[in-house]
Order: structure tokens, then C-alpha cells, then sequence
């Protein structure tokens, strides 16, 4: 008999273990990680897969039709009104609507996250100014501030993503806030701070750890909301500007055509729809894969 | 056993701002009154009480984890209050209630047991994975564990972890905040064993806090006993479980000795609910509930009496409560 028989077994798989395989069992969750790994590494191979320049025109060969509208193989999806090839501009499309979801969302999440984590941490006066800021910022429709500030400094790729990521922080904040206020109650906060830990030490190394999944799932839905927000702004003729190939300004571009040549529309608008499904899907996945392990 | 305390409360009291409701007015509820207590070098000083009696505020006044709203807290005579929290946390480490709770879920057991060795910067990572080793044997956990999560391990296995990390710096004291009350029956009595040994080997003090005098009169040397803030009776062990004074301290010891194995909740013959902290009973505290009450224990609030080994804070023991009064 062993003084300790409680001691001895130790089961079940780790939590990392556990993770890989509940993200490798969630449908969803693969379809979004599939189609979003495609895409990123169509962006980035986007000079060797375009095949052609998307910037160049050629005039004689405006609007020419898809290959599957009876166009040609040199142009698969076509041309736009200036003689571009569509699906180099696609190609190169991914590019911006992937850059900019990501660095619009590295910025919001940044600033979401260190004003979120600091009102739940540490509370009272600190909760109460940040909470003021988030209704304040609440209360700032993001499509009127952009035109407000595009009106002012002009449109370009780096206004746009500036004012995306100085806008859409709130909710970082808000579910920053309230992971980190389930997490500071627990006692091993209690105990890493008995052990003489600097606050800088807890906040990252204890309490982060516990909430970085929240975060997560709030970067990927964030990315699909200034993806979005990009192609509404681009359509309206305040975002990305004119040459730049963005999906939302080829809709915008394609609408005057739209009855007589519906593709011009259609094509980058289903585009845009796989990748914010995707993204969704994915964040939408992650959520459920890392619920389980909040609750223990 | 010297008379020097090690860790001394004096005239602690810990007021909480209590807001109900969006537009409610602030109340206080005062979970600590005016708390006088004594830690001696060596000994095991059990606390009782039922829950909501302030013993784990009074925990973290003693790991300096909040600060008392009024009175001291002195380390060996010294105020803890201007100490360096680093040098301190060497001293002083806490076990705490929920095992669940107190080990970080996303840190491996080796992460969590060594953490008060990185945070003090001591020793090499071979010779933190040599005191890793030592401790896992000490606490009677398998080597194989260190590399393994705490989702992966039973409650006791658990609190042998916490127990692993509060000692690992060797402190003096240790601060037990209900160590085995989330613990199943049959595990709980091998953590006590654990920690009956562990003070032996290592001559650590404890504050031992419980609501269940059943485990306090097996480890603790001393006990005092507390009702709403405030610590009502203090004494020996072998004096308070023979002839508790305080009628409070005998409702307790009766529901321990409760005759019947099969009575689950065992009674505390206390009648009357647990009061409102935000609202105390006038007088003394606890005269709603006491089998003795007289009639001006609504109206005066008693004071301690000195007994041959500790106090009371009962009117039964003290001589003019009348001409007080009046
Ligand atoms: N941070 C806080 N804010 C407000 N009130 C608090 C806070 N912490 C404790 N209290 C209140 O102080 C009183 C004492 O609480 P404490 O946790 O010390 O009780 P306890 O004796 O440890 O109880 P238990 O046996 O349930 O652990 C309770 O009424 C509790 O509601
Ligand atoms: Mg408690």
C-alpha cells in the first residue's frame, strides 16, 4: 500500500493536447482555418500567381467577359472598365483587405486590450475612466468619423487603417475587461502576489495566459469588421483611392455597369463574403474550441 | 515556546464599501473589529467561525495582500505596512481553500512550483529542477507530474502542489486559509497528515484557519475563535475543547460532538441565522443567538477578559457589567 494512493495517477491529456485535438474536430472551425491560410498565401504570392500587371490598362480590351461567360483564357475573370485583368486586381485585392484587417485590428487590439486588462485589474477610478472612454467612443459612428477625417486629410490606404484601428478597439475593451475580472478574483492571483510578483509580472504572465484566447477570437472577428468597413468606405469613395486594387473600390467601380455586366459586382463582392466567412467561421470555431477550458 | 510574537495584529479592523444596487448608498460592512491576535514562534494557531466571519479577510491583512482600514500588523514587532514585499514573501506564505482555484491553469505543475525561485531570481534552472525534484517527494507527488497541468490532477493532488509552492522558499509561516474544507473526506485527513508533518520537519509556524474545530483540535496548539469580526474567545486547545467559556465556542464544540454518525450538516444548536454583516445585532453580537443571553447584552457590547490562557469577550465573565451601564 503507498501513503499517498491519490498521488499517483495522473490522466488525461494536457491542455495544449486537448486544444489541437478540439480545434482539429471542429467543422467550422477547419473550413475558416483552410480558406483563410489560402487566401493569406494567395496575398503573399500575389506577383508570382498575378498573371498579369493589375495596374496596366489596355483600352481595347475593356470589360472583356470571364471564361466562363464566354471570355478567354487570357483573361480568366475578365477586364475591368479600364482594360485591367480582374482577377490580377483580386489577387492583389487580398493583399489590401488582408493588410488591412490585420494591422487595423493590431492597433484597435493593442489599445482595446492594455485599456481593458488595466479596468478590470486594477478597478475603481481606473474601471471608471476607461468605461467613460468606451461610451464615448460608443457613441462615434465609425462610417461618419472616417468620412469626417478623410474629408480633412484625403483618402489613402494609411488613413484608412489608421482611423479603423483608432475606432474599433471598443470591444477588445469591453471583453478585455470582463475576462480579466473573471480572472483577478481567482486565488492564484492571491498567490503569485503572496510570492512577491510585480504587477507587470501578474497581468502578463498570470493573467494573460487565461485570457488570450477571449482576445483571440476577438482579433479574428475585429479583422472581418475593418475588412468590411474598408470595402463600405472604399465604395462611398472615402477609403482606399483609385488605382489601389480593393475589393470593396472594384464594387464601387463595377456599380455603374452592374445591370449590363453583373459579374463586375458579383465577383468581388463573393470574394469579400468567403473571406469574412472564413474569418468568422474561424473565430466563431475558436470560440467554441477554447470555451470549455475557461470554465476549469 | 518563546513569548516573542512573529506576527502580531493590533487593533486590526477592515471596513468594506458595500453598494447595492446602481443607485444604492454606499454602506459599510466591517469584516474586521478591532482584532488583537498573537502569532508565536512555532506554534499552530487554529481560527474558527462560521463563514462570512471575516477569517480569510483576516488572512490576507496577514499576507499583506490588503491593508487593514485601521490598526497594525506587525512582523517580528516591525510594521508590515513599510516592509519590501520581496523579503517579506520569503517569510510568509499562504495555502489556500480552493485547489482548484489556486494554481494557474495554464502553467505546468514544474511552472507553478518553482515561480517563487524565478520571481526571487534564486538559483540556476538545474538547481530550481533539483528543488522541484525535492519538494514533488516532500509533498508526495510523483516526479512524472512536473511536466503535467493542473486540469490533469485530482483536488488533493492539487493542494499538494499549493503546498509545494508555499514551502519551497522555506518561510517560517504559513498561513493556511481552510486547506482541505474543497477536499473529499477521505483526502482531506492525508493533507492534514501532510501538514503535521511538513511543521514538524521544518519547525513552521501556522494560522490555521477552519470552520470545523474537528480539524483544528487535531493540528493546532492554540485557537481562537471568531463571530462577526470580532475574536470572541481565545485559548488553549486542551482548555477550549474541555470547558469552551464563551457560549458561542460551546454551540461549535456541540455541533462537532454531535452523537450521531449519520447527521449530515452537523447542528449548531445556534437557532437563529447567521446576522447581516452590513447591520450587526446591537450589544453584544451574538445575544440573538446565545442560550445565556442576559438582558444587557443587546445594550452593551462586552469586552475581553483575561483568562489563565488567553480571553473572552463574554458579560458572563466579567464583574460589573451593571455599573458599567449605568
Ligand atoms: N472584497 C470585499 N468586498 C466587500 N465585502 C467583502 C470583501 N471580502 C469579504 N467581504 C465580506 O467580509 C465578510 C468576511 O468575509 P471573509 O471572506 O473574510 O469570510 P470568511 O470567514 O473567510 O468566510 P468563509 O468561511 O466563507 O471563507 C463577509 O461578509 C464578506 O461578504
Ligand atoms: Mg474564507
Amino acid at each position: 500500500m503507498t501513503a499517498f494512493p491519490d498521488a499517483l495517477e495522473i490522466t488525461g491529456p494536457t491542455p495544449g493536447q486537448q486544444l489541437r485535438r478540439r480545434m482539429f474536430g471542429h467543422q467550422g472551425f477547419m473550413i475558416g482555418a483552410v480558406f483563410l491560410v489560402l487566401l493569406v498565401i494567395i496575398a503573399l504570392l500575389a506577383p508570382v500567381l498575378a498573371p498579369h500587371d493589375p495596374y496596366a490598362q489596355s483600352l481595347s480590351n475593356r470589360m472583356v467577359r470571364p471564361v466562363f461567360m464566354g471570355g478567354t483564357w487570357e483573361h480568366p475573370l475578365g477586364t475591368d472598365h479600364l482594360g485591367r485583368d480582374y482577377l490580377s486586381r483580386l489577387i492583389y485585392g487580398a493583399r489590401v483587405s488582408l493588410m488591412i484587417g490585420a494591422v487595423a485590428a493590431l492597433i484597435s487590439g493593442t489599445i482595446g486590450t492594455a485599456l481593458g486588462v488595466a479596468a478590470g485589474y486594477f478597478g475603481g477610478r481606473v474601471d471608471a475612466v476607461v468605461t467613460f472612454l468606451i461610451n464615448v467612443r460608443l457613441a462615434m459612428p465609425v462610417v461618419l468619423v472616417a468620412l469626417a477625417v478623410v474629408a480633412i486629410l484625403g483618402g489613402s490606404l494609411s488613413v484608412v487603417i489608421g482611423v479603423l484601428g483608432l475606432l474599433l478597439w471598443d470591444r477588445f475593451a469591453v471583453v478585455m475587461r470582463a475576462s480579466t475580472l473573471q480572472i483577478r478574483g481567482r486565488e492564484f492571483v492571491a498567490a503569485a502576489r503572496a510570492v512577491g510578483c510585480s504587477t507587470p509580472r501578474i497581468l502578463l504572465s498570470e493573467i494573460m495566459p487565461n485570457i488570450v484566447n477571449n482576445l483571440i477570437v476577438v482579433v479574428t472577428l475585429e479583422m472581418a469588421h475593418a475588412i468590411l468597413l474598408e470595402a463600405a468606405l472604399s465604395f462611398l469613395g472615402v477609403g482606399v483611392q483609385p488605382p489601389t486594387p480593393s475589393w470593396g473600390l472594384m464594387v464601387s467601380e463595377g456599380k455603374n455597369m452592374m445591370l449590363f455586366e453583373p459579374w463586375l459586382v458579383l465577383i468581388p463582392g463573393a470574394v469579400l463574403f468567403v473571406l469574412v466567412l472564413a474569418i468568422n467561421l474561424m473565430g466563431d470555431g475558436l470560440r467554441d474550441v477554447t470555451a470549455p477550458e475557461n470554465r476549469n | 515556546m518563546t513569548n516573542k510574537p512573529v506576527l502580531e495584529l493590533k487593533n486590526v479592523s477592515k471596513t468594506y464599501t458595500i453598494k447595492q444596487g446602481l443607485f444604492g448608498k454606499p454602506k459599510p460592512l466591517r469584516a474586521l473589529n478591532d482584532v488583537s491576535l498573537n502569532l508565536q514562534h512555532g506554534e499552530v494557531l487554529g481560527l474558527v467561525g462560521e463563514s462570512g466571519c471575516g477569517k480569510s479577510t483576516l488572512a490576507k491583512i496577514l499576507l499583506g495582500l490588503e491593508a487593514p482600514s485601521e490598526g497594525q500588523v506587525l512582523v517580528d514587532g516591525q510594521a508590515l505596512a513599510g516592509q519590501d514585499r520581496i523579503a517579506l514573501s520569503r517569510r510568509i506564505q499562504p495555502i489556500f481553500q480552493d485547489p482548484y482555484s489556486s494554481l494557474n491553469p495554464r502553467k505546468s505543475i514544474e511552472d507553478i512550483i518553482t515561480l517563487p525561485l524565478r520571481v526571487h531570481g534564486i538559483g540556476d534552472s538545474a538547481s530550481r529542477d533539483r528543488e522541484l525534484h525535492k519538494m514533488l517527494d516532500i509533498v508526495g507527488l510523483p516526479a512524472r507530474v512536473a511536466r503535467s497541468y493542473p486540469s490533469q490532477m485530482s483536488g488533493g493532488q492539487r493542494q499538494r502542489v499549493a503546498i509545494a509552492r508555499a514551502l519551497i522558499m522555506k518561510p517560517e509561516i504559513v498561513i493556511c486559509d481552510e486547506p482541505t474544507s474543497a477536499l473529499d473526506v477521505s483526502v482531506q485527513s492525508q493533507i492534514l497528515n501532510l501538514l503535521a508533518d511538513l511543521r514538524a520537519e521544518f519547525g513552521l509556524t501556522y494560522l490555521f484557519i477552519s470552520h470545523n474545530l474537528a480539524v483544528v483540535e487535531h493540528l493546532a496548539t492554540r485557537v481562537a475563535v471568531m463571530y462577526l469580526g470580532r475574536i470572541v474567545e481565545e485559548a488553549d486547545v486542551a482548555t477550549l475543547f474541555e470547558t469552551a467559556r464563551h457560549p458561542y465556542s460551546r454551540a461549535l464544540l456541540a455541533s462537532v460532538l454531535t452523537p450521531d454518525p449519520d447527521m449530515g450538516v452537523p447542528d449548531t444548536q445556534l437557532g437563529a441565522a447567521y446576522p447581516n454583516p452590513i447591520a450587526p445585532p446591537s450589544g453584544c453580537a451574538f445575544h440573538p443567538r446565545c442560550a445565556k443571553v442576559m438582558p444587557h447584552c443587546s445594550r452593551i457590547a462586552p469586552w475581553p477578559v483575561p483568562t489563565s490562557d488567553g480571553h473572552v469577550e463574554c458579560h458572563l465573565y466579567d464583574q460589573q457589567p451593571l455599573q458599567a451601564a449605568s
